[in-house]
């Protein structure tokens, strides 16, 4: 198949990291005043991150909404230019990109969107949904490449070819989601930032989406950046884990580690408050339920931002913001307490 | 004792230009006083549709109830008019809905919010109603209650308005909660708090509780019961710990087999369910899960199955659910 090969020409000999994101950070001002618009403060949506994405991994992204998960993928698409820290893919350090310098590399990387309802165009047909990334890359030559090309695609994600001419509302929020994953295919893309991808789906059709994802991974040799909240559906897809929660990284680990031997104290809290769909074992479990909500990333604590909701938060916590050392092969975590 | 409320062969059709859409059709349960019954299945099952319909919330035109009786405290409620359902709601039976965010007026105070079903139905007074609230809000675990009745839900979190939308079903002690997706806007660590509330203050009002999800993990910590619903109908009934253990509708089974499940080791593939759920206004005779059904045979396809019993106090409609039950499920 074409894509394949064109997947594997040239990247041969390329180092492990595909991506290497080094003290990201992301500030979103907040301005007041009626003529003379004055920033007040900043939102630190993202605040110092750093983490790598190896070529052909699933790297699962976890946290709670506001935590800084999509800020976190749109700035490594460079969505949102991000006020400090480097991008580094395969070598190249897209902040420092112009911006129609990074417009044309995107076809490198693609993003696929939480709600298929609202991330394709109504007034579109799918066919042209799937086909404009291909013209606007200049990656085909004659009208009957795109119609191939576009066949092709509809039949990768295992919808018929002659549902081209349909439009979004014809479909079902599954088959929407295959689109969606079909026009981010499109550019034969390296790494895939999924976001939230199976959330807005019903049970039973998460599971198709998920192993869809998992075989296009394999078929044409993708990396994933999986963005989600739920964390049975990160672990079963992804190969490491980072936890994420007020815009720092908490803990980062391969994806058994972290489940089986998850450190930080927000970790085990989360793990603890997925439910399990077993009433025998959901009577034994303990569980360890956080007080409080998620503070405001206006006003973040001080020191290390879960110390308002830790259960085993000390004074200490609250001095300085925890840094975020290897404890073990490949096992990152941001606590004083480990 | 007769059951506290008992909805007998209960249908509700939607009549839209493209046909006649029937969002649920003969669904029959009972609810015993301080039970908690978990109402699962996925979106356009009809789970929704039935809450509305026993709270007389069904907007006409398009939907009606056609059929049935909805028996609460020995009366049937379908015989109500307008007038009555009113002391009804709210008072008796109270809801919780999914979106903390649309479902409180935003120009009005939490306090105003409040104080009005209590004013109305308790018929307290401005100075008992405001006491109470206070009480409520701080029972539901709102730090500061007295200055936090005075706000307006923009100033509140998902997770605390969510906290008021409880507070304010339970400002009248109903004999009868019905929770739609409670907790499906909410974070994980959020939703935990929410249920365990939500639990703790039912078994304290002595109230019944329905929860309607389409997360399995949620009704199996807090349902006595579970019905599994499908297109419209009731496909499943029995204990939680039954339904979960010893699955005999093939639906049920699919469902339980399509989640990835963080106390077993991870599995290669996950199993889904092939297909999409049905059009509701083109079913046929047939059982409407065939055409997905891995142990579909010819007579699903001309006779719809009956509920029948399966074992103690557990009902399955399904042809087929003598071969299955208690399977080992596929591992890595």
């Amino acid at each position: 198949m074409t894509m394949t090969q064109q997947q594997t020409n040239g990247h041969g000999a390329a180092e492990a990291n595909l991506v290497d994101v080094r003290h990201l950070k992301m500030y979103f001002p907040v301005r007041s005043g009626v003529f003379i618009q004055k920033k007040i403060a900043d939102i630190k949506a993202v605040d110092d991150v750093s983490f790598t994405i190896r070529r052909g991994e699933t790297l699962g992204l976890v946290g709670e909404s506001g935590c800084g998960k999509t800020t976190t993928g749109r700035c490594i698409l460079q969505l949102y230019r991000p006020t400090a820290g480097e991008v580094i893919f395969e070598g190249q350090d897209l902040t420092k990109m112009k911006t129609s310098e990074v417009r044309k590399f995107r076809r490198n990387m693609q993003l696929i969107f939480q709600d298929p309802y609202s991330s394709l165009d109504p007034r579109q047909n799918c066919a042209s949904i799937i086909g404009e990334p291909l013209i606007i890359h200049k990656m085909i030559k004659s009208k009957q490449e795109y119609r191939d090309r576009v066949a092709e695609l509809f039949s990768v994600v295992g919808l018929n070819p002659s549902m081209g001419y349909r439009f979004p509302h014809e479909f079902s929020g599954g088959q929407r989601q295959r689109i969606g994953v079909a026009r981010a295919l499109a550019v034969n893309p390296r790494l895939i930032v999924c976001d939230e991808p199976v959330s807005a789906l019903d049970v039973s059709i998460q599971a198709q989406v998920i192993n869809l994802l998992e075989e296009l991974q394999e078929q044409f040799n993708l990396t994933y950046l999986f963005i989600a909240h739920d964390l049975s559906v990160v672990r079963h897809i992804s190969d490491r884990i980072a936890v994420m929660y007020l815009g720092h990284i908490m803990e980062l680990a391969d994806r058994t580690e972290l489940y089986e031997n998850p450190l930080h104290p927000y970790t085990k809290a989360l793990l603890s408050a997925v439910p399990i769909p077993d009433p025998v074992i959901e009577a034994q479990r303990e569980r360890i339920i956080l007080t409080g909500d998620v503070p405001s990333p206006l006003h973040p604590p001080v020191g290390c931002v879960f110390h308002t909701r830790c259960p085993v938060a000390i004074d200490e916590c609250k001095a300085a913001i925890p840094a975020f050392k290897d404890v073990a092969t490949d096992h990152y975590v941001a606590c004083i307490r480990v | 004792m007769p059951p506290l409320l008992e909805v007998k062969n209960l249908a509700t059709y939607f009549y839209t230009p493209e046909g006649v859409v029937k969002a649920v059709d003969g669904v029959s349960y009972d609810l015993e006083a301080g039970e908690t019954l978990g109402l699962v299945g996925e979106s356009g099952c009809g789970k929704s549709v039935s809450a509305l319909s026993i709270m007389g919330l069904i907007p006409w035109p398009p939907g009606k109830v056609v059929n049935g009786e909805i028996i609460f405290q020995g009366e049937d409620l379908r015989k109500y008019d307008n007038q009555e359902m009113r002391k009804i709601r709210g008072k008796e039976i109270a809801m919780v809905f999914q979106e903390p965010m649309t479902c409180l007026n935003p120009v009005l105070t939490i306090g105003r919010q409040l104080t009005e079903t209590m004013e109305l139905h308790l018929k307290l007074d401005k100075h008992a109603a405001t006491a109470r609230a206070v009480e409520l809000l701080q029972k539901v675990g709102i730090p500061d209650a007295e200055r936090r009745l005075t706000q307006y839900p923009h100033q509140f979190s998902g997770g605390m308005r969510q906290r008021v939308m409880i507070a304010m079903a339970l400002s009248c002690d109903p004999k009868l909660l019905i929770a739609d997706e409670p907790t499906t806007a909410l974070d994980v660590t959020i939703q935990a708090q929410i249920l365990e509330l939500m639990q703790t203050l039912c078994h304290e009002f002595n109230a019944a509780l329905i929860v309607i999800t389409h997360n399995l993990g949620v009704v199996a910590r807090y349902a006595d019961r579970v019905n599994v619903m499908y297109a419209g109908r009731v496909i499943e009934r029995s204990s939680a710990r039954e339904v979960y253990g010893n699955p005999r509708h093939a639906y049920t089974v699919g469902l339980l087999h399509s989640v990835p499940r963080l106390d077993e080791p991870r599995r290669v593939k996950l199993e889904p369910i092939e297909g999409q759920p049905p059009d509701l206004s083109r079913l046929d005779d047939g059982c409407a899960f065939r055409v997905r059904c891995r142990y579909a045979v010819e007579r699903c396809a001309t006779e719809y199955p009956p509920l029948v019993s399966v074992g103690e106090n557990h009902v399955a409609a399904c042809w087929e659910s003598h071969k299955l039950g208690a399977q080992p499920r596929a591992r890595a």
